[in-house]
């Protein structure tokens, strides 16, 4: 069988499900004892065995059959949930995921995991040094009271308030004659008692489990009801096959305050010197929307195509002005405006939530976390903004190196922010948003802040700027300086609060998608990063303007104004001619000499200008006229003639041709 | 491209002329043949880089062959035509004199270049293919494609 042809979807969906793996696993280190989520790991985990195996990635299987049983173990409550044993869990994911980007990648999806199969086989085994020490955990579960099963939030709230309208809560415990033949139809039969009686809540195992007859001999229904306890008991006495009946009345303080077992749990998060508290995940998150998987390209070619139809669509509508036919106009318009919602529908198709590029934080802040001992909350708002696709792939390693340097550099260790009347714990906030035709990321952190001075030092003795520019420079301009190139080298590390590693990249990243990044601080309370984001790359405002007989495109988002110079304002100054704007020297960029455009000779007294600028500096560049404004659709120059200079790019205007976007930033020195 | 020489089989190609010589390139690596249209010139591009035009809402390179072959210019006619071809994944047009014939050319009679042909085009050439009368030049497109550094 060939394989190949699945392989697209192989990845897709391993990547997936390691996703939820790592979900459900921080999940997890917050609700150590709920179960269902182990099943959910549990289930993830023995998908992708089973699809990696099929698809003879035997490695990957087989690190996968090792994380299963360990999640078996704790599935069937032989294992406690330990950081130390999410430790190895999470390592056993990560390799995963490398191995799958390796197959993504081309590759054969080999990797030496022998470390983290031992570590498995320890953990599966009970023989991890840690879970031992702590007096046999597995003893203590076998012990544990029937009444301490766990509620969530919403559970107890509904416990609450029914106990407000007199209604009590009990806790049935059924237990089935070991030689009952038909358990499945026993418990249905005790439900539909209890069902009658009052509302069942929560049941133990759940219901999906219990249906399926996995289960040993005895369960428990969490209910509550108007009847008494004796009621209840002799009721559901009436099912025959019955071995025993125990109904205790549930009183929630019990609930409240942890179990032995529990407690061991907080007393084991106490103990490590970095903990991270998650975003509570809202109920909601998993309601799930019919989706269907379509390679990027087919859009691209659907766009394409309708961009055809949006020229011809062009065309008809000059046909039928220049025609004057009723009907052949209203049919017409009828089309413009269908073909009009259709391109908002192919546009909105490319989008995606940023949440694919945020899920990867909240392991990736706990694993800092642990690694610096520092304590650090993570708190994620705005996953469902939507970005385009192409964006979204390219924004993710900034992101990654923007919280590493907040958590890095920002947040204070415990004791110093102790020191400083802070909370111990640190916050990052990551968050998304819309605004015009924006998206804004930012990032903000609770921690040290940058100090103006020692950046200004620091870019003093760079030579990035002069002492007598710095200052009269804002707070803004002076913490951009972090990312200027040449600002961070090795030694400032440990110097200026250690802020400014590889920022540059970053920036340097953010603005090639059109976008900008700025960053607000206050000393000793924290920064803030912040992403102004095109909503896509594809489509871009650009000033239409003409060269001789040639028509290029200016992003506007490069573009001040424009303006009509006369001849006789030109200045000259060190071979460069420049003109003075609003009393600033810019120099002159002759679009014609520059692109070579073959040229009529004819001189005008006036000069059409366009002021673009490049971060601080700018330039006039000189065209023949201005078009107007238009929204183009942004076409690559494809790979033959990627390095062509000072283009960007290419698109098609409404006539068929193609005109260049002038690469204002190749322009500028 | 070795392979054609050494298959049996046949080899489909779409045969065009330039310069009253006439070229072949096998059918699978041509897209399709356009009629010249409006070319946006590129600045600073190759002087054989004609510039790019709108190929069905994707922006394509066009290079002229005979400034690609060192070849004097002419003038555009009627029959001019742009092939677009794609070899490792560049999507390419080629402005040739005309393009209106497709062949099967018996994998025998493909023979390795003869030395007298070497003109200045040689280095873009596979072998020739003797079909009667006919003498058609095969185009090795990778090579033809490949920007040369100036």
């Amino acid at each position: 069988m060939d394989l190949n042809q699945y392989l697209e979807v192989f990845i897709d969906e391993s990547k997936e499900h390691l996703q939820t793996c790592n979900e459900q696993l921080l999940e997890l280190e917050k609700n150590p004892t709920n179960l269902s989520i182990v099943n959910e790991i549990f289930r993830s985990a023995h998908t992708l065995k089973g699809m990696s195996a099929t698809m003879g990635y035997e490695d990957l299987a087989n690190l996968t059959h090792k994380m299963e049983n360990v999640l078996d173990a704790i599935r069937n409550e032989k294992l406690l949930v330990t950081p130390e044993l999410l430790d190895v869990v999470f390592m056993a994911t990560e390799d995963l995921e490398e191995m799958v980007e390796s197959i993504a990648s081309g590759g054969d999806g080999k990797r030496d995991v022998q470390i983290v199969m031992e570590k498995l086989h320890l953990l599966e085994t009970g023989e991890m040094p840690i879970t031992t020490s702590e007096a046999a955990p597995t003893m203590e579960l076998e012990q544990r009271p029937v009444s301490s099963m766990s509620y969530d939030e919403f559970e107890r709230t509904v416990i609450i308030q029914s106990k407000e309208q007199g209604f009590s809560c009990y806790e049935v415990t059924v237990t089935l004659r070991q030689d009952c033949m038909l358990k499945a139809a026993r418990v249905f039969m005790v439900f539909e008692i209890l069902e009658k009686s009052g509302e069942v809540i929560k049941s133990s195992p759940s219901v999906e489990l219990l249906e399926d007859e996995k289960f040993d001999a005895s369960f428990t229904v969490t209910i509550v009801s108007k009847e008494s306890r004796d009621d209840l008991v002799s009721k559901i006495g009436k099912v025959s096959e019955v071995e025993e009946i125990h109904v205790t009345l549930l009183n929630l303080e019990e609930t409240v305050v942890p179990t032995k077992v529990e407690q061991k749990q907080e007393t084991l998060k106490k103990e490590e010197n970095g903990s991270v508290k998650e975003q509570e995940v809202t109920a909601a998150k998993t309601s799930s929307s019919k989706t269907i998987r379509v390679n990027i390209e087919r859009l691209d070619i659907l766009m394409n195509l309708f961009e055809e139809l949006v020229i011809d669509r062009g065309r008809l509508e000059q046909i039928s002005k220049e025609l004057n036919h009723a009907e052949l106009h209203e049919t017409v318009e009828r089309m413009s405006r269908i073909s009009g919602d259709l391109q908002n529908i192919i546009l909105t198709m490319r989008m995606v939530p940023v949440e694919t590029v945020f899920n990867r934080f909240p392991r990736m802040v706990r694993q800092l976390a642990r690694d610096l001992n520092k304590k650090i909350h993570l708190e994620i708002t705005g996953a469902e903004t939507e970005l385009d696709r192409t964006v979204i792939d390219e924004i993710g390693d900034p992101l990654v190196h923007l919280i590493r340097n907040a958590i890095d550099h920002g947040i204070e260790m415990p004791a110093a922010r102790r020191a400083s009347g802070k909370d111990e714990e640190g916050t990052v906030e990551l968050k998304a948003y819309h605004s015009g035709n924006h998206v804004f990321i930012e990032i903000q952190d609770d921690g040290n802040g940058i100090s103006r001075d020692r950046v200004l030092a620091k870019a003093i003795s760079k030579g990035i700027v002069t002492p007598e520019i710095a200052s009269t420079m804002s707070d803004r301009q002076v913490f951009e300086l972090i990312m200027a190139s040449g600002f961070s080298t090795a030694e400032t590390i440990s110097d200026i609060s250690g802020r400014g590693v590889g920022l540059d990249v970053v920036r340097s990243t953010i603005e090639s998608l059109g976008g900008s990044i700025t960053i607000d601080s206050i000393e000793g309370k924290g920064s803030t990063f912040s992403i102004q984001l095109p909503l896509t790359l594809s489509i871009i405002s650009v000033m239409l303007v003409e060269v001789e007989e040639e028509k290029y495109a200016i992003p506007l988002s490069s573009i001040i104004e424009t303006a009509i110079v006369k001849r006789s304002d030109i200045l000259n100054a060190h071979n460069q001619q420049v003109i003075d704007f609003r009393g600033k020297v810019v120099p002159l960029v002759f679009l014609n000499s520059v692109f070579e455009v073959p040229n009529s000779g004819e001189l005008d007294e006036f000069f059409s200008v366009v002021i673009v600028r490049k971060g601080d500096k700018m330039a006039a560049l000189v065209v023949d006229s201005f078009i107007g404004q238009q929204e183009v659709v942004l076409k690559s120059l494809g790979n033959y003639l990627s390095s062509a200079f000072a283009i960007s790019g290419a698109t098609i205007l409404g006539d068929g041709q193609v005109a260049l976007i002038v690469d204002c930033n190749a322009l500028i020195k | 491209m070795t392979e054609i020489l050494l298959t049996d089989q046949d080899v489909k190609v779409i045969v065009f002329q330039l310069n009253e010589k006439e070229y072949a390139i096998p059918v699978n690596e041509v897209k399709s043949i356009e009629k010249l249209q409006h070319i946006t010139r590129v600045p600073k591009a190759a002087n054989y880089v004609k510039g790019v035009i709108n190929l069905r809402g994707v922006v394509t390179p066009i290079i002229d062959l005979r400034k690609r072959f060192g070849l004097e210019d002419d003038s555009y006619t009627d029959n001019t035509r742009v092939i677009i071809v794609s070899a490792e994944e560049l999507e390419v047009g080629l402005i040739v004199d005309a393009a209106n014939d497709v062949l099967d050319i018996p994998a025998n009679a493909i023979e390795p270049q003869p030395d007298v042909v070497g003109s200045v085009e040689s280095e873009y050439i596979n072998g020739v293919a003797k079909l009667e009368r006919r003498l058609l030049i095969m185009l090795n497109l990778s090579k033809v494609l490949k920007p040369t550094k100036e």
